[in-house]
């Protein structure tokens, strides 16, 4: 009876303390976050303090006069992530459509294995290739006829005209596009997977196509699944680091074009950090770093937003 | 009875075999589908019934291991010929699952779907049909002052019967039931057995069932099968009260299956 007691006592006390080391680690989290927001403004302050909003829309980078704005690095990160989206979406749509729906069985497990692959290969190999080979190849072949045919048209023209020169934001784009193309695939592979099979078949039952099935039925069914996908790609996009500088150009100027160079804040970040002399430069490199976590920050809640009035709109709350 | 003895055939059946590989699913099938009536098929798990109705619209090509030979007339036309365009034939031939299936959009763009595959009706006809097909399937007063609501936030009955709506709103000829009722509560099969009842003014109906006493209630004719093999056909009240073959009042009377 003795011994009994005991091990209850033994036992309750074990619970005790498992608990409270899942809630340590649970909070430990929030903690950590909360610590680095902190030393994201305590450093950025100088900055804060010397620009103030004008940091926002000002595009000097002028370490001598010791003038710091943020706009090209900040367009250049949003730039080349929408160019990487908008390339990676439609083309990881077609893989997963044609993963799940279209391939031969034996083909499936190959395929889908190579594109996690892609996914595992270091960002720096990426950036490698892209100098070496991609950007050569781009400025020989595929600029020069941008500059001819695109660059000419109206509206669209000027974001495609300037010297071939291979560097630059739509190469940086591309290449996060290949980046970020295994994530989002392998994310729709992985939602259209669990689509229950009589929904389909009642699509292909009304006589709906393959695309009709895929886009009308399917896509919707699996759109939270999706947007997390999305979402996972674009927050690599966002903060891909060691690819960017590599073909991105490194220039603090603005310019319509995409196939001038320019900066992203990552690729910034990590260029400048080494030779930052002075408050003002290491300050304004940490307001940068700040900006790019409130962008992250942003692009998530409005993911949220969107599914959850997505999901209202349908009369079932998200 | 043979199958010369239904006088007006809307589907005959011609030496149709079905094929899982090397599994011979159904074997030298002969049979005629009455039109404006409902067939049941009916049978142990396994015999057949589902894979002989998928051969109707041509459902199994989705899956590249399936093959059917022989020939399947719909209206006199060999629907399993390769000319055959699978979407006009599926336009031609509605079907409804075991579950329910709609769609993740609002109830009208559910019926809408199938219908835009086929026509491009004006808003206003549109609207129309959709009140029709909603009306036919005995679902308009339920659901007239939310047809922009989800059709996943229906009850399961009235998603199966917006199943049923989505696909009499294309207007087919006939309609395929697979076990219409089998993941319902009594009360919305009675509705959903009433329905049918009154499709049957309209549509050819073929429906498979596990339920002996719902093909008895409301078929016309009823057709047994057991491992692949068609065993009896017939008007259902003699397959019913008079089976010419032993297996099939083993079947009924519950003997076995």
């Amino acid at each position: 009876m003795f011994t009994h007691e005991t091990r209850l006592k033994r036992q309750a006390i074990f619970d005790l303390l498992f608990r409270s080391l899942t809630r340590v680690c649970a909070f430990g989290v929030l903690a950590l976050l909360a610590a680095i927001i902190i030393s994201l403004l305590v450093g950025s302050m100088p900055a804060i303090h010397a620009f103030g909003l004008g940091f926002l829309a000002s595009s000097d980078w002028d370490p001598v006069s010791g003038k710091f704005g943020g706009m090209v690095p900040i367009i250049g990160t949003l730039v080349t992530s929408g160019i990487a989206l908008l390339i990676a979406i439609p083309v990881s749509f077609g893989i997963a459509i044609f993963l799940t729906e279209l391939s031969p069985r034996v083909l499936r497990r190959p395929l889908g294995i190579a594109i996690e692959l892609l996914a595992g290969i270091p960002s720096i190999i990426y950036g490698m290739w892209g100098l070496f080979e991609f950007a050569p190849l781009f400025a020989d072949h595929v600029e020069p006829w941008l500059n001819k045919h695109v660059g000419a048209l109206p509206y669209i023209g000027p974001f495609f005209s300037g010297p071939p020169m291979g560097i630059g934001l739509l190469t940086a784009g591309i290449i996060l596009a290949i980046m970020v193309i295994p994530f989002i695939a392998s994310v729709m592979r992985d939602v259209f997977d669990v689509v229950p099979t009589l929904l389909k078949e009642s699509a292909y039952g009304l006589g709906a196509t393959t695309w009709e099935v895929m886009w009308q039925v399917v896509l919707p069914y699996t759109k939270v699944g999706v947007a997390g996908g999305i979402m996972l790609g674009l927050g690599r996009a966002l903060g891909e680091t060691m690819a960017v500088t590599f073909v991105i150009g490194n220039a603090h100027e603005l310019s319509k074009s995409l196939l001038m160079p320019g900066n992203s804040i990552s690729s910034a970040l990590a260029n400048e950090f080494n030779e930052a002399v002075g408050d003002l430069y290491t300050s304004s490199l940490i307001e940068l770093g700040l900006i790019l976590f409130f962008i992250t920050f942003v692009v998530l809640s409005i993911a949220r937003y969107m599914l959850y009035k997505l999901g209202q709109r349908e009369g079932q709350a998200a | 009875m043979n199958i010369e003895s239904i006088t007006n055939p809307k589907i005959i059946i011609k030496d149709l075999n079905f094929y899982y590989g090397n599994f011979r699913a159904l074997k030298d099938i002969n049979l005629s589908i009455a039109e404006k009536m409902v067939t049941a098929f009916i049978g142990p798990s396994g015999c057949g019934k589902s894979t002989l109705l998928r051969t109707f619209n041509r459902m199994y090509q989705l899956y590249p291991k399936q093959k059917a030979t022989g020939e399947i007339l719909l209206d006199g036309a060999n629907i399993l010929d390769s000319k055959q365009d699978l979407n006009m034939l599926r336009a031609k031939i509605g079907m409804v699952f075991q579950k329910p299936t709609p769609f993740p959009m609002s109830i009208y763009d559910n019926i809408a779907f199938g219908v835009k595959l086929y026509e491009s009706l004006s808003k206003h006809d549109m609207e129309a049909r959709v009140e029709w097909a909603l009306r036919k399937a005995a679902l308009w007063t339920e659901v007239k002052d939310k047809l922009k609501q989800s059709g996943t936030g229906l009850s399961g009955g009235q998603q199966q019967r917006l199943c049923i709506a989505r696909a009499i709103a294309v207007k087919p000829q006939v309609l395929l039931l697979d076990e219409p009722t089998s993941a319902l509560d009594p009360i919305s099969t009675a509705h959903i057995e009433k329905l049918i009842d009154e499709l049957k003014e309209d549509f050819t109906i073929v429906i498979v069932t596990h339920n002996m006493q719902q093909a008895a209630r409301i078929s016309d004719y009823t057709a047994y099968m057991y491992l692949g093999d068609l065993i009896e056909l017939g008007e259902t009240s003699s397959v019913f009260t008079n089976p010419k073959r032993k297996e099939t009042e083993d079947y009924i009377t519950g003997r076995f299956g």
